[in-house]
């Protein structure tokens, strides 16, 4: 791949990993515990989908081979898709949904303000807007993990438990492969080695708040940035691209 | 399981800096923080306003509407509190 390539893929794989966010929360839209928790979590749900617009029409644009965002997010497979296996991991109860997204905001917050700071005029600007909303999504996610962590023994319990069940799914947001590795070089893009200090820290901080216990470090998952999934992934896709696949360039 | 229910807030926004804050509606929030940041959800999305306040519905202080004839119909008839009474002369357009 040519660093050319590499910073379009790069990019896609931002793209997948909001618009594979923004598809489980979607999900959620009238099945919230609270009217309210609706549709905040719906709005957040719109943000991400509105960034996978701007990662996936970028990627498109210097792709040059006519696809569209719309392409990018509906017709490619399983395989494809290099977003990360946090992200498409089911909602479960309410405390795994709160845990993913501190989980991946902690991470996607730091990896944006890197990207501020990348030499690729484009991408800095959509990092930018992204990290407004992140930053605001990130607050609402934090305080209602303390709420569920400090709040009754039940509520603690079933957090501690998300946060060790989900935690195996962290470990690759950091196993930089050649694409991070070029944009590190390539591009001034976030250094991720750098970050998972970072980042530990900041979800030590979150989780000491919440009294819950960071679980041991245990064995980690991978294979998401590579294309390959959980079995939940599949179920996913074939939801979100039923539409466009059984009605091909329907428009209303 | 409890049932218990969210208690009630009034949201207030300030939908330019230097206007005042207006009554926008209510929303069920856990606690204060919540309750802002389910008011930001609920009624700025569409870029309302510039700031926020919220308080819990049972903290206001309100007049009874059993009195509400004695508080407010006295007022009815005294027409000469209402600025009704200037000639405006041509040509003053902001008064």
């Amino acid at each position: 791949m040519t660093s050319d390539q590499q910073l379009t893929a790069y990019t896609l794989r931002l793209g997948d990993n909001a618009l594979v966010l923004g598809q489980r929360m979607l999900e959620l839209v009238a099945a919230s515990p609270e009217l309210e928790e609706e549709l905040a979590n719906a709005n957040l749900a719109l943000d991400y989908i509105g960034q996978a617009r701007l990662y996936y029409s970028y990627a498109a644009e210097r792709e040059g081979q006519g696809r569209s965002e719309d392409d990018l997010a509906f017709l490619r497979h399983e395989h494809e898709f290099r977003n990360l296996l946090l992200l498409e991991q089911p909602n479960g109860h309410f405390g795994d949904t709160i845990v993913r997204q501190v989980l991946f905001d902690t991470f996607y917050q730091l990896q944006l303000a890197a990207l501020l700071e990348c030499n690729d005029e484009r991408l800095a600007e959509i990092a930018a807007r992204a990290a407004k909303e992140v930053r605001y999504h990130l607050r609402h996610a934090e305080r209602w993990l303390v709420r569920l962590g400090d709040g009754t023994a039940e509520s603690h319990g079933r957090a501690q438990q998300s946060l060790d069940h989900l935690w195996r799914y962290t470990g690759e947001m950091f196993v930089a492969d050649e694409l991070d590795a070029a944009m590190l070089t390539n591009f001034d893009g976030p250094d991720l080695e750098l970050m998972e200090g970072e980042w530990r820290r900041a979800v030590a901080a979150i989780v000491s708040e919440a009294t819950l216990e960071l679980p041991d470090a245990g064995s980690m998952a991978g294979g998401g940035k590579q294309g390959i999934h959980t079995e939940h992934f599949g179920f996913l896709i074939a939801e979100m691209q039923h539409l466009p696949r059984s009605f091909p360039g329907e428009r209303w | 399981m409890t049932e218990k229910e969210w208690p009630l807030y009034e949201v207030f926004i300030r939908t330019r800096a230097g206007l005042s804050h207006r009554h926008a509606g209510s929303v069920h929030a856990p606690d204060d923080q919540m309750a802002l940041d389910n008011a930001r959800d609920t009624y700025t999305r569409r870029s309302e306003g510039v700031s926020l306040w919220v308080v819990r519905s049972d903290k206001i202080v309100a007049s009874d509407p059993a009195e509400s004839a004695a508080l407010f119909d006295p007022a009815e008839d005294k027409i000469y509190r209402h600025p009704t009474f200037y000639e405006i002369p041509d040509g003053v357009e902001n008064l």
